[in-house]
């Protein structure tokens, strides 16, 4: 079922078809509830139903006498086992990080806060004894809103944190008053990068052999971060490290949400020691809702100033980000992920930011699909088309007029970054002839003037992002707790097959499919003839895991560093064989052979064998063709791309339904283009589903509304339209591979080009912004509310789109 | 305790259930029929698709005893010496990423292309709603559907690709 190509032949930028479908369409998958453990029991979490509360009884003693339970504890049966959940990324000096236990003693702080657990011989009896454990619980005023969660005499979550503030940061570049002083035009807006629930299709799970064949416990957690788990389990228990193995075996989606060091993850680590047997857990969908970490909620406060021909000046964002009831593995950082970004691709003198963090009675929030960046990118790409309406402007050539021309690179940008590479010109012009933007101009024209009940609106984002997370020294100079290195380990067998280990862990992006693209194109071998074996501590010792669109472009990158270093060592072995210099060989196609002779050449799996005979070995060499190697990238790569959206609203009903979108992305080198298109396409419907559909909505008592799926619309395929994709090609420079990544690129390019889409559709009714999701009831109360007069809709109404366009002396009308 | 007798991709088995016990634990946990996976508790998701009677269903909205008397196929019984057209077109056409949501959405398929053996990329969009995936936007999947159809020999060519 592989493809097969011939081994002289390169397969980096083929499509080539995956090694890991084989098991997933055959239903082979481990994935880690599959993990079966002779005598294993089996844990329930007792959660709380109110989302704050003092919690002044909790007893297990009924739960414990139920048929077939194990054990019950609380969190004061096992305060001495743990310590607070890990945090490894502080903002700023005024952060204030509160103690956040496995299992809450003192207070619950959001619906789903983990009180007690069960563990039972079976799942449904652990699941019925939660029934009986008795709990009495003080109900208190529940934070919701954010503004008032920082409002003098508010309740607070953590009872020693004042005004329910978790930090206040600021970034100045430039004078951004200054800009202001001499701006024709200023526009502001408020936006609401709502709450999401990440919904990987896997929900999380938990399997742990307390005892094994290697003497270490082993832990199977549906994570994208085996190495992080295993570290913070030795750190948080007590445990030493090395008698900890961690494996993340097939992982079924992640998007971030399982980028963190979970409560369940310490609970049933100690309580599978602690009673010498097997433990598993796996979450309910409804409970991966309360209880797996959501993303964005950020309230986000723009102005850009400008002058009347369109020339941007300067920028300056104020966010108020909800950090949940607690800070999780990276809380806080993430509406700071993006600080870099969001000035974009334009070319500002001023650019500042604050923001707030603050704790709510919420389920935490942490990473998602972005992290940070789709959140700077919408308000970037949502205020070029607030401001190319304000001037009448066409938002390209709006954009056209700011963006950093390819001929300007490397460029450091207003927020210090320096762009190594791109083409925002040639990007855009293939995304607006595949689009035929001017045919669907004139259509929309032709729409407005003959007053069609479907009205169009055509949407743009020109974006960039920063990826492939990190240069270590940028990540300890930001605060952070770890360095963004990666490892690879490239060995070739004596039969000449060969094993990449990689210290990255995919959960759906095919690194086994494309580092063996890598490795077998700088080895010159089949690609049949490579495995890459990934997830677990004990064949990847050390490693850094996946997110940040950040495995090809630090990851893949060490493999073909270490294929590189493993051909070195066959040309120095080869010569010796051959009985020539090394400087004689040349290696192509996998063989060596001195040049222009071509019977003395010997393939590099013929050398194998020789390296692991070692019948023959130069002096000082060691046996086996095998090498290591670690990379620390200087800096990131900047993906971009121009994403177009073409939107028809129904004005009588609302409904948006998106007619035509067109990705071009430039995500330099392409090692796999199906892959890369099928993560652009997926990125892509995340985006679109964060525009149109996804709202994790809470009501006032702190109870999550969207509580179920049933609540929450994962868009299904008849939700989505068929997309357009295409390619531009600027290699990064700064790394051999000349990739950027691409994990996060569709989703953070295309939230904006849809709203824009929407709002670009309604503006002629006086509407400047609709809130996300643009949902059927958004759209046709924007158009109620405003269509009458054109005046802005009230505040407090769902349409209200916070303050409105103030426009300078002198500004353009 | 409930008698049921079923056949799960060929084998016969006679067990002795909880009445409570829904179908797919029933495949998973007794059976050891892991293939199956579950990725919800509110039957939207469809991950846990088989096919009983030959007809699509969410095992984790079935009870093991509604299963009592019936066949039942699993994506542990679809490849028959070789991959079914449907595994075939799943790989080529890269729908799948993580995977997870792979079983029931060739199940779901398997039924769809039962009832209308030359679906629309619209008819597969709609008669794919009950299965939910988050990694691939399903524009592979739908492609993937319309090439198990041609493979099949019941679709006519001229519909075959996924144009947007």
């Amino acid at each position: 079922m592989t493809t097969t190509v011939d081994k002289a032949g390169s397969v980096v930028g083929q499509p080539m078809r995956r090694k890991e479908d084989a098991r997933l369409v055959t239903g082979q998958t481990l994935w880690t509830d599959n993990v079966a453990l002779p005598g294993a029991v089996h844990m329930a979490v007792l959660r709380s139903p109110m989302a704050h509360a003092r919690i002044t009884r909790i007893d297990v003693t009924a739960a414990r006498q139920r048929p077939g339970v194990v054990a019950a504890y609380t969190g004061a049966d096992l305060a001495d086992s743990w310590s607070s959940l890990p945090m490894a990324w502080t903002v700023s000096p005024d952060q204030k990080t509160p103690p956040h236990m496995p299992l809450a003693t003192d207070k619950a702080r959001y619906v789903g806060d983990g009180l007690a657990v069960v563990l039972a011989t079976d799942p449904y009896a652990a699941a019925d004894a939660l029934e009986a454990i008795d709990v009495d619980l003080e109900p208190l005023p529940a934070v919701v809103d954010i503004h008032q969660a920082l409002a003098d005499g508010t309740p607070l979550v953590h009872d020693d944190i004042p005004n329910n503030r978790c930090f206040t940061f600021r970034l100045d570049n430039g004078d951004f008053e200054a800009t202001r002083a001499r701006a024709d035009v200023v526009v502001r807006r408020r936006f609401y990068n709502q709450r999401l629930i990440p919904n990987a299709m896997e929900p999380r799970a938990i399997a742990v052999a307390p005892t094994s064949p290697t003497g270490q416990v082993t832990v199977w957690s549906a994570t994208q971060v085996p190495h992080f788990v295993r570290i913070f389990l030795a750190l948080n228990t007590g445990v030493p490290e090395h008698q900890i193995r961690v494996i993340a075996p097939d992982v079924g989606g992640g998007f971030g949400s399982k980028l963190d060091i979970y409560a369940e993850e310490i609970i049933a680590f100690v309580v599978a020691r602690k009673l010498g047997k097997p433990v598993k857990w796996t979450e309910s969908r409804s409970e991966n809702y309360q209880a797996t970490i959501h993303g964005r909620d950020v309230v986000q406060d723009v102005e850009i100033t400008a002058t009347s021909d369109g020339r941007v000046l300067g920028l300056k964002v104020d966010l108020t980000a909800d950090m949940g009831g607690y800070l999780q593995l990276l809380t806080p950082c993430i509406p700071l992920l993006g600080r870099y970004m969001y000035p974009g691709i334009y070319k500002f003198e001023a650019h500042t930011l604050t923001c707030q963090g603050v704790f709510t009675n919420k389920t935490p929030t942490d990473a998602y699909r972005g992290a940070g960046r789709p959140e700077a990118t919408f308000v970037i790409e949502r205020i070029m088309d607030e401001l190319a309406a304000e001037l009448s402007m066409d938002p390209i050539e709006l954009r056209r007029r700011n963006w950093i021309k390819h001929e300007e690179f490397p460029y450091e940008t207003v927020a210090g970054l320096t762009y190594d590479s791109g083409n925002y010109e040639a990007a855009t012009a293939r995304a607006l002839d595949l689009f035929r933007y001017d045919e669907l101009r004139r259509e929309q024209a032709e729409r407005r003037e003959r007053g069609d009940v479907v009205q169009l609106g055509l949407g743009t984002s020109t974006y960039t992002e920063m990826c492939g997370l990190a240069p270590s020294r940028w990540l300890g100079e930001q605060g952070y707790a770890a360095g963004g290195w990666e490892t690879a380990t490239v060995r070739m067998l004596a039969t000449g097959r060969v094993e990449v280990v990689t210290g990255t862990s995919p959960h759906g992006q095919g690194h086994e499919t494309t580092f063996a693209q890598i490795a077998a194109d700088t080895l010159g071998v089949s690609y049949d003839d490579v495995d890459v074996i990934h997830g677990d501590t004990l064949t990847a010792p050390f490693g850094l895991d996946t997110y940040g669109s950040r495995s090809l472009a630090v990851g893949g990158v060490a493999v073909q560093m270490a294929a590189q270093k493993v051909v070195e060592k066959a040309r120095t072995l080869a010569a010796h064989l051959i009985e020539v210099d090394p400087g004689d060989l040349e290696f192509q196609a996998g063989a060596f052979q001195v040049k222009g002779v071509p019977d003395t050449q010997k393939s590099i799996q013929e050398i194998a064998f020789g390296a692991f005979a070692a019948h023959s070995l130069p002096d000082g060499m060691q046996p086996v063709l095998t090498a290591d190697h670690i990379v620390d990238p200087e800096t990131f790569s900047y993906p971009h791309g121009t994403h177009l959206c073409a939107a028809e609203v129904d004005t009588e009903t609302g409904m948006v339904k998106i007619r035509s979108y067109v990705a071009v992305d430039d995500v330099g080198k392409v090692v796999n283009p199906m892959i890369v298109d099928g993560q652009v396409h997926g990125g892509v419907a995340q985006g679109i589903a964060q525009a149109l559909f996804e709202e994790a909505v809470y009501d006032e008592d702190g109870n999550l509304i969207t509580g179920t799926m049933v609540d929450y619309l994962v868009p299904a395929a008849v939700d989505l339209p068929a997309f357009v994709t295409d390619r531009t090609e600027t290699p990064a420079t700064t790394n051999p591979l000349g990739v950027k990544g691409v994990g996060e690129a569709g989703t953070i390019a295309s939230t904006p080009a849809v709203v824009n889409a929407v709002v670009d559709a309604v503006r002629q009714f006086g509407i400047s912004d609709v809130q996300m999701p643009c949902t059927p009831e958004r759209v046709w109360r924007a158009i109620q509310q405003r269509g009458a007069d054109g005046g802005p809709a009230p505040q407090g109404t769902i349409a209200y789109g916070g303050p409105q366009t103030a426009t300078t002396a002198g500004g353009a009308q | 305790m409930v008698r049921i007798n079923v056949t799960v991709d060929g084998v016969r088995h006679q067990d002795e259930v909880e009445p409570r016990l829904l179908l797919v634990h029933y495949l998973r946990n007794r059976l050891g029929l892991v293939g199956t996976p579950v990725g919800c508790d509110t039957s939207n998701c469809g991950a846990c698709t088989v096919l009983v009677d030959n007809r699509s269903a969410k095992s984790c909205s079935l009870l093991a005893v509604h299963a009592d008397g019936t066949e039942i196929t699993t994506v542990q019984g679809l490849a028959n010496g070789e991959w079914h057209p449907i595994q075939k077109a799943f790989h080529e056409s890269h729908a799948l990423q993580c995977g997870y949501c792979t079983p029931g959405m060739m199940m779901a398929a398997i039924d769809l292309l039962n009832e209308d053996p030359d679906p629309s990329e619209d008819e597969i969009r709609h008669g794919l709603e009950g299965n939910l995936c988050r990694c691939t936007g399903y524009q592979n999947i739908v492609q993937a559907v319309r090439n198990a159809a041609l493979a099949m020999g019941t679709a006519e060519p001229e519909r075959a690709e996924v144009k947007p």
